[in-house]
């Protein structure tokens, strides 16, 4: 929380930046994939003069491009293959009372916030939950829960959709759903490679190097070994940064929230249903717990304080979040008490 | 050596005046636009209420005063011009709408009806509406008060034609008790 940004445009700045980085590495770690390997074909390749019958980096220049090609889908189809996965459905003319109330209020939200009005969608759980997803105002979308629509009051209801407008007009959203959809990806590949690799093919590779220069041998080995160690760490490192990109983050929508509905207490109240309904959000998939006003997995863990949850925890936990709002109602309250 | 320094401070000034003016522009139109949206919700209020008081005028024959004070207040605001004009007549709406609510929760069979509590849901998100781009339109407008007065961007104010917005603000001490409206989610509005 150090690095806690001054105002909205830095804010709104670090978001659009950290985004870009996050893109460019990923593409980093697919060139690292395809131009490592092919360093260990060429190393491998080299017969006793040196002279190597690899020669032309073929790999890496496909799997880059397949790399940037992965980059730049996720984060244009992002927001939109994130609802599908979670199975959200878009609120386009509400029928019911309920449907109509969240539409008002994310309406209402949207005015407060003086963004243009996001998309709405509804997710079919009883667990209360919710999330925002988009590149930024133009075109954001909020998904909330059945369960959230129906635990909480509405002044409730409004400060949790408060809390997401403040990640759609800090620009969260671009680089969470980002991560949500490249963290996606990267799993997907290292458990594809990885059991790849245990069928057949790194075996073949071996026989298949010969034993030609000896140095070039043992020089190609340690390559392969650090690119398999990277290609394993990957999922685990990927998971580890996107939790400390979204904790920090949480703070400061609570208290765009605050500001929007001049309410505290009602997003206070609100994370503590959500909290003490301790199921497990099953409809939300695991890549997008960063982007869930609270843990959709359910965990203890983010109930504690202390190193390891700074380090494992999707977000900061709640007895922390619920008094730092608390304090704002009574620092306002105070203000309000004056006589003028 | 003195000519370039001079012409180098005359560069920055020029571009400075050009950045100021345009970004105070920029707050103007902000402010203008933050008044539409208020604009926007209080014609939807004033479209809803006759629907209101149709839905509701056969089963509240007792409460002519209620529903009169409603229709009159609508009457008189819908007739504002100003900016002050709009906020104390809007203000004795919300007000007469507010008892109005009140009276209703007398009423089991009418506040039961479905169509009754969508008119109510849409109400009441009305309301809200209203202060929200209220409170929008306050925020925008004492942002570029405060930025057309501050120096040094006060100097291009004239240039700019840049002049004090005036805020809508809470006259009425009854207005400023009654909190946000919250009806016909089973709560009784406070007496």
């Amino acid at each position: 929380m150090s690095d806690l940004p001054l105002n909205l445009f830095e804010q709104q700045q670090r978001n659009r930046r950290q985004t870009v980085m996050w893109m460019a590495a990923f593409i980093l770690f697919f060139a690292w994939l395809g131009f490592g390997g092919d360093l260990a074909a060429y190393l491998a390749s080299k017969d006793a003069n040196g002279a190597a019958q690899y020669r032309f980096p073929f790999i890496g220049i496909v799997v880059t491009l397949i790399g940037a090609l992965v980059t730049w889908r996720a984060f244009r189809g992002g927001p939109k293959s994130l609802l599908w996965a979670n199975g959200a459905k878009e609120i386009v003319t509400p029928s019911t009372l309920e449907e109509k109330q969240i539409a008002n209020v994310v309406e209402e939200m949207a005015i407060a916030s003086g963004l243009p009005l996001p998309k709405t969608y509804v997710i079919e759980d009883p667990d209360p939950n919710a999330f925002a997803t988009g590149h930024g105002p133009e075109d954001a979308a909020i998904a909330v829960t059945t369960g959230l629509v129906q635990k909480l009051n509405r002044e409730e209801l409004q400060a949790v959709v408060a809390h997401e407008m403040g990640h759609v007009r800090n620009l969260d959203v671009r680089l969470m759903t980002t991560i949500a959809a490249l963290a996606g990806f990267i799993v997907l590949l290292s458990d594809g490679l990885g059991r790849f690799m245990r069928h057949g093919a790194f075996r073949g590779g071996r026989s298949g190097g010969g034993r030609k220069g000896g140095g070039a041998g043992a020089l190609a080995i340690i390559v392969l070994v650090l690119w398999l160690i990277t290609l394993i760490l990957a999922p685990l490192i990927v998971r580890l940064m996107a939790m400390g990109v979204s904790r920090n983050r949480e703070f400061l929508a609570d208290a765009t929230a605050a500001e929007l509905t001049r309410n505290p207490m009602a997003l206070a109240s609100a994370l503590e249903k959500i909290e003490s309904s301790h199921e497990p959000t099953r409809s939300i998939k695991k890549s997008a717990a960063h982007l869930c006003i609270a843990d959709p997995l359910g965990r203890k863990l983010n109930d504690r304080q202390g190193a390891l949850a700074n380090l494992f925890g999707t977000h900061p936990p709640m007895a922390m979040r619920i008094t730092r709002l608390r304090g704002m109602a009574f620092q306002a309250a105070k203000i309000q008490g004056q006589p003028a | 050596m003195t000519t370039i320094i001079l012409l180098v401070v005359a560069v920055v000034v020029v571009f400075w005046v050009i950045s100021a003016y345009n970004g105070l522009v920029a707050w103007k139109n902000q402010t203008a636009n933050a008044w539409k949206q208020i604009d926007v919700q209080l014609k939807r209020r004033h479209d809803l209420i006759p629907n209101l008081v149709n839905t509701v005028k056969g089963s509240m024959e007792f409460e002519k005063e209620t529903l009169d004070a409603v229709i009159s207040a609508r009457a008189r605001a819908m007739q504002a011009t100003t900016v002050g004009q709009t906020a104390s007549a809007e203000t004795a709406l919300t007000g007469a709408l507010g008892k109005f609510f009140a009276v209703m929760e007398a009423y089991p069979d009418l506040k039961s009806s479905a169509n009754v509590r969508s008119l109510q849901e849409e109400l009441a998100s009305t309301e809200n509406k209203i202060a929200f781009s209220r409170q929008h339109y306050n925020d925008t407008a004492t942002k570029y008060n405060t930025k057309q007065m501050q120096f040094p961007t006060n100097m291009v104010a004239g240039l700019a034609k840049a002049t004090p917005a005036e805020l809508w603000e809470i006259t009425d001490e009854a207005e400023r008790a009654v909190p946000m409206v919250d009806l016909g989610m089973g709560r009784k509005p406070q007496a």
